[in-house]
């Protein structure tokens, strides 16, 4: 187990080299300079600019100097926000995307896995249609189109709910968290119907009804935890979406979060800014696909016993 | 008995007509399947079947809802709904169908080569495919958009070259396990090189999931479309897809609500079909995975 879990850590860090590197080389091929929209400034300031970017340099001696900054968490100064670095540009809005993927996250578990685990227990019935009918709703219906739907709705026609912002009204967290959350939800019904039913005819539950034990602890303690292993591997991809997601999400509801930092730099080609949140992103990413991978290892006596070997 | 009962032999049943039967039954795959191959002719004969232009603005018009003149009603510039919808889907299904091609292609000739190798060079090529699963896709996607702007070509290649991962990892793992079989040495045995063996012998007997994947690629590629293009990065106005419309409705939706709702109606019944029609293959084509 130990062997597995170094061995993926170490597969994850040319991973992170590989998005660093490409990231860097694909923004310094763009056309047109950061600077190239500003009006125009005089040579000498526009010598001191570059200096302060580091873009007088050869773009080799670029790369490694910011690998260097990188080796200590510094992303460099950001262009479009004067006297601002990347790092806390991204501090700013880390929290608030983070607080939005935990709720759409945990709205997705709670829904998705009630719904899976209900429709797996009686198999094409009614009990089953119904929640995988709306699994395929949450599924099919892009958040950038359920989102202002639920915002005309309960902002607008029946105004319960604020139409934007984060924090600043109460009750403006519920409508983000659950249009991010939805289509996830929809996702984790079907994974978890699906496992559930492949546990659920497996002998160790015969077992377990044959000892006599309520029908409740045979499905919550006995068939969960095997049915819900492919949930847990989805979670890291899923991880992933979230945060794309996310940028939908704070764009249609104004949340200032990373990803509308992230989408606001691509549009004002702010080149440092990018990089470092892509950079940011992507590590966050994999470390992530590592933790689920662990995880998943972890619960999942056979893959335990195969990496043993 | 007569040689009269010995001649009266059920037919064999191809694995094909069997899937298809089997589809048959399968009332929500085919109300997909009609809806698509419906909404895929009105798409491509839009421009014989409307009687407005999809640029053509009416300025003293305006925003008018659904009437008899604009079944759809119209936008802010006073352009015809259903016109743009349609052109809108020529747009949509065009990035689905073309990016999901680019994917196979890649996928299959990647997985194909895998398999078939086997071996360290399977090994490699798999750890390879490992390690670009683990990348933020959709955020190179749009650095992507931003660094070389906003080409549709582009657009095709990035949201294929991302797609074809899952199908790699399907073909190689069929391939892999075909290769063992008797015919397979037969052909080797008959003189036929690896090109015609992988290509008359394996794939074709790897079909199945490969067509039940791609059913289900086109609708994450369309939704890819439609997220750039919501976002401001994929198709420019006056051009339209089906999420640029959204985007331009959802700005609008106070006011004039069929702006958004028609459009979203018309992408999310879509991606139903698209689904319905992928499970529906699934079930029919590999009884084995099927759901239940």
């Amino acid at each position: 187990m130990w062997r597995f879990t170094v061995l993926r850590v170490l597969q994850a860090i040319p991973v992170i080299l590989t998005v660093i590197t490409l990231t860097f080389f694909l923004i310094r091929a763009a056309p047109g300079g950061p600077f190239s929209s500003e009006k125009a400034v005089s040579p000498q300031v526009q010598a001191a600019l570059e200096a302060r970017y580091r873009l007088d340099q050869p773009i080799l001696q670029q790369y490694f100097s910011y690998l260097a900054d990188l080796a200590h968490g510094d992303l460099g100064p950001t262009f479009r926000y004067p006297g601002r670095t990347v790092d806390e540009l991204i501090l700013d809005g880390l929290p608030i995307t983070a607080e939005l993927g935990f709720y759409a996250l945990m709205i997705a578990l709670v829904l998705g896995v009630t719904a899976g685990v209900v429709a797996s227990l009686k198999p094409n019935t009614l009990q089953d249609y119904v929640p995988m009918g709306a699994a395929m709703v949450g599924i099919c219906m892009p958040s950038f189109l359920l989102g202002p739907l639920l915002v005309l709705v309960f902002g607008i026609w029946l105004q319960w709910l604020p139409v934007s912002g984060w924090g600043s009204t109460p009750g403006d967290k519920l409508l983000p968290s659950i249009t991010l959350g939805a289509m996830y939800a929809g996702y984790i019904a079907r994974l978890s119907r699906a496992g559930m039913l492949e546990v659920l005819s497996q002998d160790y539950l015969r077992t377990a009804r044959a000892k006599g034990l309520p029908e409740y602890v045979v499905i919550l303690k006995h068939a969960l935890r095997g049915g819900l292993l492919p949930v847990v591997s989805y979670l890291g991809p899923a991880f992933a979406y979230l945060l794309s997601g996310s940028f939908v999400v704070e764009t249609i509801f104004q949340i200032p979060g990373l990803g509308r930092f992230y989408i606001q730099a691509a549009f004002n080609r702010d080149y440092t800014m990018i990089l470092g949140t892509t950079v940011f992103l992507a590590t966050l990413i994999v470390v992530f696909n590592l933790l689920s991978d662990i995880a998943a290892t972890w619960l999942n006596p056979r893959l335990r016993y195969q990496y043993k070997q | 008995m007569t040689t009269a009962d010995l001649q009266v032999i059920p037919r064999g049943v191809s694995l094909w007509q069997d899937a298809w039967t089997r589809l048959r039954k399968n009332k929500l795959a085919m109300a997909g399947l009609v809806f698509l191959l419906l909404i895929t002719l009105l798409c491509l004969l839009t421009p014989w079947l409307v009687a407005y232009g999809y640029e053509q603005q009416d300025l003293r018009l305006g925003a008018v809802p659904p009437s008899a003149d604009h079944w759809l009603g119209t936008d802010t510039f006073g352009r015809d709904q259903l016109t743009r919808i349609l052109y809108g889907g020529r747009m949509s299904l065009a990035v689905g169908f073309i990016a999901t091609a680019v994917a196979l292609l890649i996928g299959v000739t990647y997985g194909a080569i895998a398999g078939y190798a086997g071996g360290r060079i399977d090994n490699a090529m798999m750890r390879l495919v490992d390690m670009l699963y683990a990348l933020p896709f959709m955020i190179f996607i749009i650095l992507l958009m931003v660094v070389f702007g906003r080409n549709l070509l582009l657009l095709f290649l990035a949201i294929g070259a991302v797609e074809w991962l899952t199908m790699a990892r399907i073909v190689r793992g069929q391939i892999l396990s075909l290769r063992q079989q008797e015919f397979v040495e037969a052909a080797v045995s008959l003189g036929l090189g690896p090109v015609a063996i992988v290509w008359r012998h394996l794939i074709p007997n790897a079909l199945g999931p490969v067509i039940v994947y791609t059913t289900l690629t086109i609708p994450n590629v369309m939704l890819l479309e439609a997220l750039l293009s919501f976002l401001g990065l994929g198709v420019q106005a006056p051009a339209a897809s089906w999420g640029l419309l959204i985007s331009s409705g959802v700005e609008t939706m106070e006011e004039y609500p069929w702006l958004l709702i028609f459009p979203g109606l018309t992408l999310t019944l879509s991606l139903f079909a698209l689904n319905f029609l992928g499970d529906g293959l699934r079930d029919a084509l590999d009884p084995r995975t099927a759901k239940d």
